[in-house]
């Protein structure tokens, strides 16, 4: 990493440097007052940075230096999925043919991308078990919301008004309850039982002719596979209710059970997790959304059909909930993801889940000596464990987390799920090697040495980051959120 | 046991791993997958291909495709093919960026922390703004979440959106407007322009925000002086959806006392690709600052006083607020954010004013030029880089001409409004050359 303290771009900038090159004007030069009436006209210009080129590479270069990707190093942040991000899949997403295609294009110009698409939906629908996906949503949370309103509109067609809840389980993604809202459901939160899986019993005390959905991830967010899955799909069929399956944590399954099979309604995938296109930082993704038949209906414009050996776009679907999103979804992010398809087949899927189980199972076991595990059975792709035996010496999980940079490492996802004290989720993915999980286990072993032996360099944690813990309520009192140019 | 290049895993390692967890089969970590769901044989798939048999298929399928690189274009329509810089690319492809979560972790994620803070400084400044966040997915979701937050902030459920508004985006208000019961209610056009009369009339006391789109989805400059005056008679909150190049040349929509900013930033830097991903953006004012959706980057300190930056005000946000959070938004489109600062810094203070220069002049050049060529020009009021055209036939047959002469025409504009027959959304960017707007106008002059 780079220690040294980055300028911000505008601070680099000087008047009269430029990092660009426009052609020359090939027609009349007319001056923009006589194109533009001058009271529309801005007058102060923008305060961009004036950098050469190779400015902007080092700055960019020098930044990239003062960040940890999955490249970089193990990235155990539960349920995200940090699996290696093929460098083909970037190459392929910049083919011309498919990075500059405009989307008001003819159809038969665009042939090639629709195939790409019908094919991907295709593919997903069998992955998932579900008869229709599109490819619409942009993420995870906006699969969510898509897949709530798909129920809104198949109560509200059959004339059932009383469906007003979406049952979330306390383990959930704080994006599920959130959507619920969003989609003018109230969210109330059904709890887990000491096994760490949906209480089926108050699962059906909150199930009723109010309920609209309940929402599952599953295996959930402690990396558990809810076993008495069927009987809660009938609990929720039973009183008339959809069931909506969280797809963030769908590298555990494939090709070895499926949210069709198992009862869902709805799936969202989050191409981004489980068909490795990159996180980006914090996106783009891609959250492509399945049904049942009976909610096909409803789905959001426009569809990729086949007619023959045409493909075509969908615009004609009566009773859609309309749309909800420009254009055909991140197109781009798609891509990927069919690329990612298409190299590891059947049987490479299901090798992704065999592995990324057992990977984590393993790493389950080295550590269960160490660390307080709350659940004993075997984990599917990602499991917890607790600092609570570490917090009773004075060092907390966040410490250990801390901790965990200095030895080059993003630290596992921390305080989540909510019902585990002193929580710590770990996913090593299966793109992982024994060698970089037993580094990891060493580390984290040393580490629970430390907090017996010497707890002030895990509590004074990190040592070796470019930047020590940051003042983050200064930061929400006095928000700072932009560069002001001085005058 | 079959290889794949992306799984490490060996048969040693599997065995030593089964032998640590106390199994004999990877099958026996599944046992609490009950049977009757569990998934029999292979997916029915298309099978694993070798990397070169991969490059293959996946050109055959990119050279399916007529692409804008090889057929000039004059497509627009809220997505723009502009100069990219080539530094984005390779800027972009620094894997530190692409291959990082989002930045929870700040003391090893202060680049891509700092790159948004830089982002959220030049939306800040194109849009004339005091607040911006760090990305929505696109423009036309990023002005549904500017309604949601309207009514949200007003109390109030009536929203008027111009007809003069991107359709599409006007599509994705409506869906999103439902999950939350407000009202969307369209102020007509006229000729091509915000109806101001009509506008008039349907404000009142139960509206939470007006919006509209500048330049409009016609290309044309709307009177946000006006508007703003209308808006602003009551509580109501003034949302201005803009192109952001062209707040190179025009007044930004701060100055005009906007509430909310949105927009797509992928005119800076990020290819058409189909229309995804881009890059929405969302500015507002500093009043409004608690109750913008996604994420903020904010600066701080360390310990020793160091700058640094973090997420921050995450107490509006779903992974802590939960059912009371602003929006459910999650993942954000932060690796476009980073490209599109990217290219705003190579084009710069400079050469944001000369490009979108070049594309009001180069626009103008090709009005003027298909005028000449005969044909019916709609466009009368000041336009950045896009205007209407009238051809005496519908324009789905002008554009297989067009295509004929290895030329991709314009939007139709009957696709979203159906009394718009053989009205043809013509846009110019400044990578049009003289020559292909010749083209262009010479073969449309000849349609009959």
């Amino acid at each position: 990493m780079n220690n040294k303290n980055q300028a911000l771009i505008f601070e680099l900038s000087k008047e009269d440097r430029i990092g660009y090159s426009l052609p020359e004007l090939d027609i009349e030069d007319i001056e923009l007052s006589k194109l533009i009436p001058k009271k529309f006209q801005r007058q102060e210009s923008p305060e961009l940075p004036e950098v050469s080129e190779l400015q902007i590479v080092r700055h960019y270069t020098a930044l990239s230096k003062r960040n940890h990707g999955l490249d970089s190093g193990f990235y155990p942040l539960g349920s995200c999925t940090m699996k290696y991000n093929p460098k083909i899949n970037e190459d392929v997403a910049r083919f011309p043919g498919f990075a500059h295609l405009h989307p008001y294009q003819d159809e038969s110009t665009i042939q090639g991308a629709l195939e790409l698409m019908y094919k991907l939906q295709r593919s997903l629908e069998e992955i998932t078990g579900m008869d229709q996906v599109t490819l619409q949503p942009a993420a995870g949370a906006h699969g969510e919301w898509t897949g709530l309103m798909l129920i809104r509109a198949y109560h509200e067609a059959n004339g059932d008004h009383k469906r007003t809840k979406v049952i979330v389980p306390d383990s959930a993604h704080g994006t599920n309850p959130a959507s619920a809202v969003v989609a003018g459901f109230e969210s109330v939160t059904v709890k887990s039982n000491d096994q760490g899986l949906v209480d089926l019993d108050h699962l059906r005390e909150l199930a009723g002719d109010d309920t609209a959905a309940l929402m599952l991830t599953n295996p959930n967010t402690l990396g558990l596979f809810e076993e008495q899955i069927v009987e809660m799909t009938e609990i929720i069929h039973e009183v008339g209710g959809k069931i909506y399956y969280d797809g963030a944590n769908s590298n555990a399954i494939l090709g070895i059970t499926r949210p069709g099979d198992m009862g869902f309604d709805v799936v969202h995938l989050n191409l981004h997790k489980t068909f490795t296109t990159p996180h980006g930082g914090g996106g783009p993704g891609s959250g492509p959304v399945g049904v049942k038949s009976d909610l096909v209906p409803y789905l959001p414009t426009p569809l990729v059909m086949k007619d023959g050996e045409t493909y075509r776009l969908e615009f004609d679907i009566p009773e859609s909930i309309g749309r909800v999103k420009p254009f055909y979804g991140n197109f781009g992010i798609n891509v990927r993801a069919y690329t990612y398809i298409r190299t590891m087949g059947p049987i490479g899927l299901r090798k992704v889940s065999e592995y990324a189980v057992l990977n984590a199972n393993y790493m389950l076991r080295r550590l269960e000596p160490y660390f307080e595990t709350p659940y004993k059975q075997h984990c599917k792709h990602e499991f917890v464990i607790s600092g609570k035996r570490q917090k009773k010496l004075g060092v907390r999980t966040l410490d250990i987390a801390k901790r965990l940079l200095d030895f080059g490492y993003h630290p596992p996802t921390i305080y989540f799920p909510l019902n585990v004290e002193e929580c710590m989720m770990i996913e090593p993915t299966e793109t992982e090697s024994k060698e970089t999980l037993d580094e990891f286990c060493d580390a984290m072993i040393q580490i629970t040495k430390e907090v017996e032996e010497t707890p002030e360099v895990v509590q004074e944690a990190p040592h070796h980051t470019v930047i020590d813990r940051l003042d983050e309520t200064t930061a929400a009192r006095k928000p700072i959120l932009r560069y002001i140019t001085e005058a | 046991m079959e290889k794949f290049r992306y799984l490490p895993m060996t048969e040693k390692d599997q065995r030593d791993m089964l032998d640590t967890i106390g199994v004999s089969q990877v099958e026996e970590l599944f046992q609490d997958i009950p049977v009757e769901v569990r998934f029999k044989g292979d997916l029915n798939i298309e099978k694993g291909l070798d990397e070169i048999s991969l490059i293959k298929e996946m050109t055959r399928l990119a050279t399916k495709n007529k692409n804008i690189k090889e057929y000039p274009s004059f497509l627009g329509a809220g997505v723009y093919e502009h100069y990219i810089p080539t530094v984005v690319n390779h800027m972009l492809l620094r894997s530190e960026f692409y291959t990082a979560y989002t930045p929870y972790q700040p003391e090893i994620s202060q680049g891509e922390l700092q790159g948004i803070f830089e982002f959220q400084t030049m939306i800040c400044e194109l849009t004339g703004m005091e607040v911006a966040n760090s990305s929505m997915y696109d423009g036309p979701t990023a002005l549904a979440e500017a309604a949601m937050m309207s009514a949200a902030q007003t109390k109030k459920k009536k929203i008027l959106v111009s007809k003069t508004v991107h359709p599409e985006a006007r599509q994705v208000l409506k869906t999103s407007a439902k999950g939350q019961n407000l009202e969307v209610i369209e102020i007509d056009d006229k000729d091509g322009m915000t109806d101001l009369e009509h506008l008039k009339a349907e404000y009142n006391d139960d509206t939470a925000s007006v919006i509209v789109q500048y330049p409009n989805f016609f290309g044309q400059i709307e009177d946000l002086e006006t508007i703003e005056k209308i808006t602003h008679q009551k509580k109501a909150l003034f949302v201005v959806s803009s192109n952001p190049l062209s707040l190179g040349v025009l007044q930004p929509p701060g100055n005009y006392s906007a509430d909310v900013v949105v927009g797509d930033a992928q005119p800076f830097g990020i290819p058409t690709q189909l229309g995804g991903p881009h890059c929405g953006y969302f500015a507002v004012t500093k009043k409004l600052m608690r109750k913008v959706p996604g994420r903020l980057v904010g600066q701080t300190t360390d310990d020793h006083g160091q700058r640094g930056f973090v997420l921050t005000l995450q107490a509006r946000e779903q992974h802590i607020r939960r059912d009371k959070a602003t929006s459910n938004i999650c993942s954000n489109q932060a690796l476009n954010a980073l490209g599109a600062s990217i290219a705003m810094s190579a084009i710069g203070k400079k050469g944001i004013k000369h490009m979108a220069t070049q594309n009001v002049q180069k626009a103008h050049y090709a009005k003027n030029k298909l005028q000449e060529e005969g044909v019916e020009v709609i466009t009368d009021q000041p336009f950045f880089n896009e205007f209407v055209i009238k051809l005496p036939k519908a324009i789905k047959d002008v554009n297989k001409e067009l295509l004929d002469h290895g030329i991709i025409g314009g939007l139709d504009l009957s696709r979203f409004y159906k009394e718009k027959e053989n009205l043809m959304l013509v846009a110019v960017t400044e990578l049009r050359t003289k020559e292909e707007m010749d083209q262009f106008a010479s073969v449309l002059g000849g349609v009959k």
